[in-house]
């Protein structure tokens, strides 16, 4: 056979892009991920929480409200073991719809059951105190969450986690000298991991926003965030009346 | 619309047959019950000697001399009766007593289940036979009346054959007391009964307008009938066209429902038990959807070997089905030999199952429009699994209500509860503050001291404004750190109102130092805590 044909013939194969492959293996039984507020889709590889993967959260519980927020307005469910004391409220303005919303506060010394049980049947379940955990353990939630499409979202270090989200606070808006109230926090969020989210991205964002939801900083607002920080700080010999 | 298709088991002359049974005569022998001086029931051996219903004392008893006669007493009557009702019951459920001797039960679910109208009658004309002694005959007919009239001649009626069936009728079958609901014995003291002699008299003057026979009553149009006779004549035209008055209402039956099991040896593993409570979970459930009921509480209970006695109940927002059963009753019993704290310290010897709340089994049904969805379902039962391991009030759901500060609005309400909030969200709650709300809220303030670059503490004066300018802020003990920026003081007063039951306080907001840190400080009684943190 003549080089020329096997060309030919192999242009009316369909060929399909190894790049691209990975992606289609990410979505167990074709299922699309998770759905985020469109602010933290740029962060997560997909535009969403891949199913069955693991996405440690560093730093900030306004962060894990408004990854959960969009999934559960969609009807899925989530579920936040070992917090004792998140705030419901601060959820429902992140746009959590908290009837899906259940909280473990005391799962007992080992939460590594109670998270493989809610694994089973929640779609996102977050776990305070998995640094404590043992590896072995930590790799069987994996597996858990890997063979039931669920997503594990450790708050802490989690080795091996597909995605890292570190949340780094800039600068708090709205308080001054007592006056105006806690409007608006600016954070930077970096997101490393593995696979596709080997590449580290970063977003300038507002969390909480004003009224609470998650919204995209804009870069020229707070040229230096640590500067107006220190303003504040040095303008704070007003008197209150 | 038809009516539903009713079985009628009638015992003849049932005062008779039980009066004779408690005075222990044969039932052969010639009774008659007398009420007031006349007969209101004999057996057939008197009738065949010319005893009638409605004779005098004397006269009856110079038709038969031997007659033994008996007073009436329905009490009698009816406590004679109840082996009959359970004997029906056990083939059929949802039996309706409609007097002492008649008995009507939906023929539906007994035909299906035994194959056919005359197996069903033949079973439970044994039954009664065997169980209670008595001789009854059984009529199938589209409503009580027909299904009545068929079982006093001992037929079976064809599906939509009861208006054909009763049309044949004379019309003083009308006057039939036992459907009428008139009570036979009130009727025989008082001598009259106003609606009986209504029907008496409605069913004489038919005879009189010449409509000798049901079906010529029924021929009439049913205003005609409306506006000649009357309400009892429109009943009793409804009835003539093989129409229902009402249908028979269903009695449940008063039985303990609760299922026990003992286990020998005493259950100490979890598969072990897993096995064990799979059987009388079902036996449970049967029991339960047998009269027609699903359970939404279900009570655990178990004994073990040592003696410690275990109990708890599980509410569920749905009925539930037999496997849900077996899947709590398996967790609870998992959690119980697993759990490390409060681990019992001997197998168990027995489980006990006491459907603490049921309801109609139709519940059992999903919502049309996909309410309780694939999703919801999964993460109920993974759940209860947890509420298995942990116990019931380890899961919660925030339920948010009314209230100024961030504990006040939520309410936290175990996993299946009825989720209702505490305090109104709706009426205005001045003092509220406004979003973003802390992320975190310790379930217990963190005490915290303010001070001003002195290095004096600050309070918050009677007015409620600050008494210097906050410039660090120590937190549960922490090292101070500055004050980046703060704001307030809100002062509240909540329920001043009250005799001792209101609360002062002002709340700042304020951001200490190093990374950015928010936190929500309320001032009570000259203290401060940390109420929030924004992390």
């Amino acid at each position: 056979m003549a080089g020329g044909d096997i060309a030919s013939l192999l242009q009316r194969i369909p060929v399909v892009p190894a790049s691209t492959l990975g992606e289609r293996l990410d979505v167990p039984g074709g299922r699309p991920p998770f759905p985020v507020v469109a602010p933290l889709a740029s962060l997560l590889p997909g535009g969403g929480l891949r199913r069955g993967s693991v996405v440690a959260v560093h730093g900030s519980m306004a962060l894990l409200l408004a990854l959960l927020s969009a999934a559960t307005a969609r009807g899925v469910w989530a579920a936040v073991v070992g917090v004792g004391d998140l705030g419901v409220l601060a959820a429902t303005e992140a746009g959590v719809v908290v009837q899906r919303l259940v909280l473990v506060p005391r799962p007992g010394s080992d939460p590594a059951p109670v998270a493989a049980a809610l694994l089973d049947g929640v779609g996102l379940v977050a776990l305070a105190g998995a640094e404590r955990m043992s590896p072995g353990a930590q790799r069987s939630l994996a597996a858990r969450a890997r063979q039931r499409g669920s997503v594990l979202l450790p708050l802490g270090r989690w080795p091996g986690a597909e995605v890292e989200l570190d949340c780094h606070v800039e600068a708090w808006d709205g308080a001054e000298a007592g006056y105006g109230w806690l409007r608006s926090r600016e954070v930077v969020v970096r997101a490393a991991g593995r696979g596709a989210a080997v590449r580290p991205r970063i977003a300038r964002l507002l969390l909480p926003g004003p009224g609470g939801p998650v919204a995209e900083a804009l870069a020229d607002l707070a040229p230096s965030p640590r500067a107006v920080g220190e303003t504040r700080a040095v303008g704070e010999t007003r008197a209150v009346g | 619309m038809a009516p539903a298709r009713v079985m009628v088991v009638w015992c003849p002359d049932w005062p008779a047959v039980a009066g004779a049974a408690a005075a222990g005569s044969a039932a052969q022998a010639p009774v008659a019950v007398v009420a007031a001086n006349r007969v209101v029931a004999c057996s057939a051996a008197a009738r065949a000697q010319g005893v009638r219903c409605g004779q005098r004392r004397r006269e009856a008893q110079g038709r038969c001399p031997e007659l033994a006669v008996l007073a009436d007493d329905p009490d009698r009557d009816a406590r004679l009766f109840e082996p009959v009702v359970t004997a029906v019951e056990a083939l059929a459920p949802g039996v309706e007593v409609v007097r002492p001797g008649l008995v009507a039960v939906p023929a539906r679910g007994p035909t299906r289940y035994f194959g056919g109208e005359p197996t069903v009658v033949e079973r439970i004309v044994d039954m009664v036979a065997t169980q209670a002694g008595v001789q009854c005959q059984i009529g199938i007919a589209d409503g009580l009346f027909a299904a009545t009239l068929a079982a006093q001649r001992g037929l079976l009626v064809p599906p939509d054959g009861s208006a054909g069936f009763l049309a044949m009728l004379g019309i003083a079958e009308l006057h039939q007391p036992a459907v009428t609901g008139v009570d036979r014995s009130a009727a025989g003291r008082a001598g009259v009964d106003r609606a009986g002699a209504g029907r008496a008299a409605l069913v004489d003057l038919l005879h009189r307008l010449g409509l000798r026979t049901l079906g010529a009553f029924a021929a009439l149009p049913v205003d005609d009938v409306a506006s000649r006779f009357g309400l009892d004549g429109v009943r009793a035209h409804r009835l003539a066209r093989g129409l229902d008055e009402r249908p028979p209402a269903r009695r449940d039956p008063p039985v303990d429902l609760t299922v026990t099991r003992r286990f020998d040896p005493p259950l100490g593993r979890v598969d072990a038990a897993a096995f064990a409570s799979r059987e009388p979970a079902e036996q449970l459930h049967t029991a339960l959807a047998a009269r027609g009921l699903a359970c939404v509480r279900l009570g655990i209970g178990s004994c073990t070997g040592a003696g410690e006695e275990l109990h708890r109940v599980w509410r569920c927002a749905e009925p539930l089905t037999a496997s849900g059963i077996a899947d709590r009753v398996r967790w609870q019993l998992d959690g119980w030999l697993t759990s490390r704290g409060s681990r019992p310290s001997a197998g168990i010897t027995l489980l006990r199952l006491v459907p603490e709340e049921v309801v109609d089994g139709q519940a059992l049904q999903r919502g049309l429009w996909g309410e309780s969805g694939e999703d919801d379902e999964r993460a109920g039962r993974a759940l209860v699994r947890v509420q298995g391991m942990l116990g019931p009030e380890a899961v919660l759901i925030g339920v948010l209500g009314g209230g100024r500060d961030p504990t006040d609005r939520v309410h936290l309400v175990p996993w299946g509860d009825d989720p209702t909030p505490a305090r109104d969200a709706n009426p205005p709650w001045p003092g509220r503050l406004p979003a973003p709300s802390p992320s975190r809220v310790p379930a217990r303030p963190l005490p915290a001291e303010v001070f001003d670059d002195a290095g004096r503490a600050v309070g918050v004066s009677g007015r409620g404004s600050l008494t210097g300018v906050p410039y660090r802020i120590a937190v549960d003990g922490n090292p101070p750190r500055r004050v980046l920026s703060w704001a307030g003081p809100w002062p509240v007063e909540e329920r001043w109102w009250e005799p001792g039951g209101g609360r002062r306080c002002a709340r700042l907001q304020a951001v200490l130092d190093a990374e950015p840190l928010a936190v929500l400080l309320v001032c009570e009684t000259g203290r401060w805590w940390v109420e929030g943190i924004y992390e």
